[in-house]
């Protein structure tokens, strides 16, 4: 039951053979004794009255009455949103994030909100005020970040589906991390109202699911664009259409042994090449391609995202909302100092600081305009790149998931968002699809589209997931 | 002689006269409730997002326009980062690179004639929100009312180089600003403000002094004060040897002085960078043009205008081109007249504004529509009446509302142009007066206008002045 898909749940309601309020409460029965293992959830919506929150115009549709979990950096209008921060461990939005408000309208139901790294800064969810997530695959490994809450949610079948944001790898990798599968779309296509920012021009609402049609399913619902999002591009929105057989014949693959080669784990090395196999398998033609500035992404987005972030979180001043100092304070400037010291975890701290530094007078230049060029640069090689290629499929992670305290460097941390960021910082559609497991524990690859083309991921991997069933399995204790 | 030269440098701050905020929708009306206008956004709640008010857009382009400026084809928003507990975001929206308007100019009028001066820019940005400090006694209230509403500042060339020609300039942004129609021009409320730089340097140098930055300054009087304070200052230190130092000072009205209030070690870095929420704004020649065709005729073009094509005089076209309301009258009143521009011109400068002195009136709030006043000219063009009684008609038509047609005709006042009747009175004269006809003769021409004044004297003043001397010249000569 727990392991079906959105089309069968939605089959089970049609027939009447389960009714909503018994769909849900099954995912909250769930979701009540599962948490306390996982630490994914922040908030378990247990009131929830599936029945009266449809209307005349959801009450039907394949997502009506299906559950969901929304990632914490969601507002949610009179339910807490604290971005997995102290600083708005208090924090009641009045209103909805236009993502929570579409699915909503779709009639989906939501149980919760998962936990996260603060802010969205982190690649192991050991970055969140309330506790770190563990990965259902392995209790004492993390499930990746930032958007690890919802990766195990979905991987420990909390839900069927959650929403999750994607920076630099917030939601692919996490999802290769929990075995799920996870989508970005391209960057302006869902809406960031009401998404709690990090990195402006980086962010990008996303789904998570267990597999590519659940995923397409939902971003139908979600994405298009919104009047309070000047980043929301207007392009015409597509449907999800499920592919019907599993043959590629005539998709040209994208394929970069650089990358390949910088796995350095031969088992992760090995199920990349095997899935990569399935692929001309069922007919696709692997390209080698070459993305010549991809080496200088980290370095380029680890200056962009915190700059952007730097101005993002000057919001959080105790002022009108948050987090404010208990103690008194002998002038304003002591009451920022106290009250953003206390509200940010350190990572964050870390993070407000590189980006200042990098804005700073005198630095600008040589840094943040540096950046900006390389952002360009890797822009222009994804279109070469696409110019010989349909898709591309490279790694989504150096490693498998870590155990909870192993990475105490943040370099080493940032390093391994090598493969993740820059489709990133050049604003394409990716997402991570489970593929062969790497010593027990589960391996994402990752497929990228080129801009505004999200169906030719999501059919790739639909198609994969017709002739394998990686995405299908569980974690055993959850079962 | 001086030692010194005065450079001056204005910031003019323009609030934009708007309906709504530059990004967020809320109502930017003056003097409501505090905190009564502030959306989430204007609140910087998590996840809210700006979207440019195209109508900001439009006044300032046409401010651009007006100022004969560049407007470059693309601009863009950047984020200027301070902390202050009346800027909700912790960063400023406003431009850095690419404003919305480039390098312009605007005559000014000064006391060797008129000269051209400089403007190196304008860029839009939002204003902050209001700090009471002497509210309470312990505590700082901000009214966010103002955070958000629209400004555009105008960035002078440091080419004032006396307090007078720094108020001519301001007075002359004024005017256009007002004039188009961008801005209410309210100083008491602050729709109008001004920054000023002074510097001294020795006469004749070619090296800018270090300059001080007088702030906030809100009325024409004041900026001249303030200014002239300020270059005595810098001037007595400089003479002293003693070194200006640069820094923000703020002028205190009472005291009629400026005061140091914030050193430049102080000055903040604020980190400009392109605001990530608000994508590159591309200026179309369509809406260049489209803003050109609602501008209102400029003072200048209204001056070649008049003086080219309606042959007015210099001074009477200047008084009268830059005087939006004077100006609008007079057309207004001249297209519903047969009388000559030339005419309308001086009787609107001279005698209409004398009645409106007179009423401690002006011509906003005159109760004579333009129609009737037209009415006035008619009948002082067709000799019905003479300018001196066309001032005692208008005066009667100010307090009584009635037209000149019926007044003239109620009181008797139409000049007597009928030839029979001068004919007779004057035949009457000769008659009556053989000596001042002798001398007359004699050669002693005062006796013409001895003449003159009984006709004017038995007629009340109505004789028509033309045709009574016409027809005096006749008869006398017959003698």
């Amino acid at each position: 039951m727990i392991n079906l898909s959105i089309r069968e749940l939605n089959q089970l309601l049609e027939k009447k053979q389960i009714s909503l309020p018994e769909l849900s409460s099954i995912y909250l029965d769930r979701c009540q004794q599962f948490n306390p293992l996982l630490n994914a959830l922040l908030h378990i919506n247990d009131d929830i009255q599936p029945e009266q929150l449809l209307t005349a115009d959801n009450a039907t549709g394949l997502l009506s009455g299906i559950p969901l979990i929304h990632k914490d950096l969601f507002s949610t209008h009179g339910v807490r949103t604290t971005a997995g921060s102290r600083m708005l461990a208090e924090y009641i939005p009045p209103f909805d994030a236009t993502v929570v408000a579409r699915l909503n309208q779709a009639g989906m139901m939501s149980l919760g909100k998962a936990n996260m790294d603060e802010f969205a800064m982190g690649s192991s969810n050991e970055y969140s005020y309330f506790g770190p997530v563990n990965n259902p695959w392995d209790l004492n490994r993390v499930p990746g970040g930032s958007s690890g809450g919802s990766a195990a949610a979905v991987a420990a079948r909390l839900t069927p589906v959650a929403t999750a944001s994607d920076t630099g790898g917030s939601i692919r990798q996490p999802a290769a991390f929990c075995g799920i599968t996870g989508i970005k779309p391209s960057y302006g296509r869902a809406s960031r109202f009401g998404m709690i920012a990090f990195a402006s021009s980086l962010d990008q609402a996303g789904v998570m699911a267990v597999s590519a049609d659940d995923c397409g399913l939902v971003l139908e619902a979600m994405m298009g664009h919104d009047d309070k999002d000047s980043t929301s591009i207007k392009a015409d929105p597509w449907s999800w259409q499920a592919p019907q057989d599993a043959a590629m014949q005539g998709l040209k693959v994208g394929v970069i042994p650089a990358w390949i080669e910088q796995l350095t784990d031969d088992d992760i090395k090995q199920s990349t090449l095997s899935a990569l196999e399935t692929l001309v398998e069922q007919g696709a033609e692997l390209i080698e391609v070459d993305l010549p500035h991809a080496e200088l992404a980290v370095a380029a987005y680890y200056i962009l995202a915190p700059a952007e972030a730097s101005a993002n979180l000057a919001r959080f001043d105790g002022i009108r909302f948050g987090h404010q100092c208990a103690d008194k304070s002998d002038d304003i400037n002591d009451m920022y100092r106290k009250t953003r010291s206390e509200g940010f975890g350190a990572e964050v701290q870390r993070r407000i600081m590189l980006g200042t530094w990098a804005l700073s007078s005198g630095y600008y230049d040589d840094y943040y305009c540096q950046a900006q060029r390389i952002r360009r640069l890797i822009s222009e090689d994804f279109k070469q790149a696409f110019s010989q290629v349909d898709v591309m499929a490279v790694p989504v992670s150096p490693e498998v998931p870590f155990k909870h305290g192993e990475k105490s460097d943040g370099v080493n941390m940032y390093q391994a968002d090598q493969f993740t960021i820059p489709s990133s910082l050049a604003g394409l559609p990716c997402l991570s699809m489970p593929i062969q497991p790497a010593h027990n524990l589960p391996v994402g690859l990752q497929l990228i589209g080129p801009y505004f083309n999200e169906q030719i991921i999501l059919t790739t991997a639909a198609k994969f997931q017709m002739v394998t069933d990686y995405h299908r399995q569980m974690p055993e204790a959850f079962v | 002689m001086s030692q010194w030269d005065v450079v001056i440098g204005l910031e003019i701050h323009v609030r934009l006269a708007l309906d709504s905020k530059l990004f967020s929708g809320a109502s930017a009306q003056y003097g409501a409730a505090p905190n009564s206008q502030v959306s989430f956004l204007d609140a910087a709640l998590p996840g809210t997002l700006p979207v440019v008010n195209e109508r900001a857009i439009d006044y300032a382009v046409r401010f651009g326009l007006s100022i004969d400026a560049d407007i470059p084809e693309v601009t863009r928003f950047a984020r200027k980062n301070y902390f202050y507990p009346d800027l909700p975001k912790g960063y400023q929206i406003s431009q850095m690179d690419d404003p919305i308007v480039g390098r312009g100019q605007i005559e000014i009028e000064t006391d060797k004639g008129a000269k051209i001066v400089n403007i190196t820019r304008a860029h839009l940005e939002e204003d902050a929100g209001k700090s009471i400090h002497d509210q309470y006694d312990d505590w700082t209230a901000i009214d966010l009312n103002r955070a958000g509403t629209a400004l555009i500042e105008v960035v002078s060339e440091p080419e004032l180089y006396s307090a007078k020609e720094a108020v001519a300039y301001m007075r002359a942004i004024y005017n256009r600003v007002t004039f188009l129609g961008i801005c209410d021009g309210n100083l008491q409320e602050g729709s109008f403000r001004c920054d000023a730089n002074v510097s001294l340097k020795p006469t004749g140098s070619e090296t800018l002094g270090t300059r001080a930055e007088i702030k906030n300054l809100n009325s024409f009087r004041f900026i001249e004060k303030a200014i002239n304070f300020e270059i005595k200052r810098q001037k007595q230190r400089l003479e002293r040897g003693e070194e200006v130092v640069q820094e923000t000072r703020l002028y205190d009205a009472d005291k009629d002085q400026t005061r140091t209030m914030r050193s430049k070690e102080d000055a903040n870095d604020y980190r400009y960078f392109p605001d990530p929420d608000l994508p590159a704004l591309n200026i179309t020649a369509d809406r260049l043009a489209k803003q050109r065709a609602v501008m209102p005729e400029l003072p200048e073009a209204k001056l070649t205008r008049y003086t080219r094509e309606w042959h007015l005089p210099e001074d009477d076209a200047r008084q009268l081109a830059y005087d939006v309301a004077m100006s609008q009258f007079y057309e207004q009143s001249q297209a519903l007249t047969k009388a000559e521009p030339v005419d309308n011109a001086k009787f609107l400068i001279t005698d209409f504004n004398a009645l409106l002195n007179e009423q401690d009136s002006d011509i906003k709030s005159t109760n004579i529509s333009p129609g009737q006043y037209a009415g006035l000219l008619d009948a002082m063009s067709s000799g019905e009446i003479s300018r001196k009684i066309a001032k005692q008609v208008l005066a009667e038509m100010w307090t009584s509302g009635e037209s000149a047609e019926t007044i003239i005709e109620q009181q008797g006042l139409a000049q007597i142009s009928d030839s029979g009747a001068l004919q007779s009175i004057i035949t009457q004269l000769i008659k009556d007066n053989p000596n001042q006809v002798e001398q007359f003769k004699a050669g002693n021409d005062k006796m013409f206008n001895y003449f003159i004044g009984q006709v004017m004297k038995q007629t009340k003043g109505q004789a028509n002045p033309a045709q009574t001397k016409q027809i005096l010249e006749e008869l006398l000569s017959n003698e």
